[in-house]
């Protein structure tokens, strides 16, 4: 059907063809700029800023993959996005439940308080919450940032969660407790089993959101040892504004991850953010 | 709509499966067991939400208010109690006032241009196009990068003295690389990065959206007579009207937060015509530890969104939480 269309659906599809790949230049071009430039001395950059690396310079990649720094930091940001996330579906999880299959008095009260913690402003928070971090000897502690970004993805999770575990029938939770299910053997070892993909999509979310987090990192962790890639890839452009390409290169560096995620659970990211949305 | 909620994902979709009543095995439970096991059980799966997130979410908030009354340096208990002045030295601060028309200017922008963009691309992809997957992978996928990354990238894409800046410059005619350093440019600038990175987002919901709408519906409208621009004038668009009104609101609290983007690009300069809201808390909280002050402007933060979010709740959305024939389908 596609090839033999008449020349007016042709010229059609051409016209959208270009658009796409003009929008797309927009966005491939400046992610290419950076890879090559990570392949470039700061000479090559000046003057050719485009094209092929002329020769190409290993460098910049090799000197950040062998310092540690960069290793370190990608470390503490996959440590805390796992913590993170390993709390919040958790915690979000168990209260989903009685959310979604328990009627009680003000459930939908607490349920809501939760629900309008979805627009509280995460910088609304921020000074409060370094003065009781603060407190509490969290800070330079990995703690400090997990329980927090857990406490505030509650409201998203909570809503995603709360929404597919309604929609499994009654009629299993009867039959396990007829075979003798406590509450909370249904939960662990009938619900959340049903429930993997949401817990999937959920959990894509919360990685995402922890992995990119910089304002909390930020105020928490003076000591470098605890930074996380979005601090580090700031700190290492204000270190080296002049070195260019090598600053390029370690921006290129700290995307892989995330791009490389963003391959793998592209599904799941994206049908989680068109869930919660619909809600 | 029976529960007063006040956020737009906590409404539709329930009416099939509602859970106050949530079958035989329930209510047959609550009659075997003793009121206080179910009790129990209830705080006992409860407790981990609710401890972190009235420790971690509310009670900040709440310190906050108390210490927006306050000048407080930060250290020790607030003492100098100073009324609402934190609050009348924001509105007559220049830089504030600043903020505010900042922030309303960005979400201009973003609902006159990046909300458009996004959804006229998205139906540029619903259409039978070869490699569509490949160039929705693509658009989509500046949202998995941090606003940290991109603030750097783009920061040296048009660093003015190498750089890609150079040669947009030349082809352009006009210096690239001043567009940041220019007060009269930076907004904009920012704004486009901020697009570069999330129009993907607002792309995506939209194609999700747009596939949960039959296509019968629009196919009836073309066999009518309807030409392919009433069609999606007057079927399509109307359908997608819940997730246009939810990314309004997306769009919009995410532009009253913004933070990471600006203070990476711009740290809010050059003198203050870049600064956002979140950018002149952190200045005061963390560098000039005028706690008091700040803590003001985090509640101002707040009460604009919770505002805002009653009134596009209560007025805008009100239609979409009766249950739009568009909600169900899209999810799994």
């Amino acid at each position: 059907m596609t090839g033999t269309a008449n020349p007016a659906l042709r010229a059609r599809r051409l016209v959208l063809h270009l658009v796409c790949i003009a929008v797309g230049a927009l966005i491939v071009v400046p992610v290419w700029f950076g890879v090559l430039g990570g392949f470039k001395d700061n000479g090559q950059l000046s003057t050719n800023p485009l094209g092929w690396p002329d020769p190409w310079v290993t460098g910049n990649y090799t000197g950040i993959l062998a310092s540690g720094v960069f290793w370190r930091q990608l470390g503490n940001s996959l440590l805390i996005a796992v913590a993170s996330t390993v709390v919040v579906v958790g915690a979000a999880a168990m209260a989903s439940f009685v959310f979604a299959r328990f009627a009680f008095r003000g459930r939908e009260l607490l349920f809501t308080l939760f629900a309008v913690g979805l627009m509280f402003p995460f910088a609304v928070a921020i000074l409060p919450l370094f003065v009781l971090l603060r407190g509490l000897g969290l800070l330079d502690n990995p703690l400090g940032v997990i329980l927090p970004q857990a406490a505030f993805g509650l409201p998203v999770t909570i809503i995603i969660l709360r929404q597919f575990f309604r929609t499994i029938p009654g009629e299993v939770e009867e039959a396990a407790i007829l075979d003798g299910c406590t509450p909370f053997g249904f939960f662990w070892r009938i619900l959340l089993p049903m429930a993997r993909p949401a817990l999937a999509t959920v959990s894509v979310l919360a990685v995402v959101t922890s992995w990119n987090n910089f304002m909390l990192p930020l105020v928490v962790f003076t000591d470098q040892s605890w930074w996380t890639l979005p601090v580090g890839v700031q700190a290492f452009q204000g270190q080296y504004a002049d070195d260019t390409a090598r600053v390029l290169a370690y921006v290129v560096l700290s995307m892989l991850p995330a791009l490389g995620f963003y391959a793998v659970a592209e599904r799941q990211l994206i049908g989680g953010l068109a869930g919660s949305v619909k809600g | 709509m029976t529960r007063p909620s006040t956020v737009p994902h906590a409404s539709h979709g329930d009416k099939a499966t509602d859970p106050s009543t949530p079958g035989p095995g329930v209510t047959r439970r609550r009659g075997r067991r003793p009121r206080r096991g179910r009790r129990a059980v209830l705080a006992a799966f409860l407790a981990p939400s609710l401890v972190l997130f009235l420790l971690l979410v509310v009670a900040p908030i709440v310190v906050a208010s108390y210490a927006s009354l306050y000048k407080w340096n930060g250290f020790g208990l607030p003492e100098n109690h100073v009324g609402l002045d934190n609050y009348t030295r924001a509105f007559r601060d220049p830089t504030f006032r600043g903020d505010l028309w900042r922030g309303l200017v960005l979400i201009v922008l973003s609902l006159a241009i990046q909300l458009p963009a996004a959804l006229g691309l998205a139906m540029l992809l619903n259409q039978p196009l070869r490699g569509r997957g490949v160039y929705r992978l693509v658009f989509f996928a500046p949202y998995v990068l941090s606003e940290v990354t991109t603030a750097v990238l783009f920061t040296l894409v048009f660093s003015p003295n190498r750089g890609l800046g150079e040669a947009i410059s030349r082809w352009l005619g006009a210096d690239a690389g001043a567009i940041f350093a220019d007060p009269d440019t930076v907004l904009v600038a920012v704004f486009l990065v901020v697009s570069w990175k999330y129009f993907g987002l607002y792309m995506m919901l939209f194609l999700a959206a747009r596939q949960g709408i039959p296509k019968e519906l629009s196919e009836a409208a073309t066999t009518d007579g309807a030409s392919s621009w009433q069609a999606f004038r007057h079927v399509t668009l109307p359908l997608l009207g819940p997730t246009i009104r939810i990314s309004v609101f997306l769009s919009v609290i995410g532009t009253i937060q913004l933070f990471d983007m600006v203070w990476v690009l711009t740290g809010g300069g050059p003198i203050h015509s870049s600064e956002t809201m979140a950018v002149t808390m952190y200045q005061y909280g963390f560098r000039r530890f005028e706690v008091g002050y700040a803590s003001a402007i985090s509640i101002v933060m707040f009460v604009l969104s919770l505002v805002f979010a009653l009134f596009y709740q209560r007025v805008v959305m009100r239609r979409d939480t009766e249950g739009a024939i568009t909600t169900q389908g899209v999810q799994r």
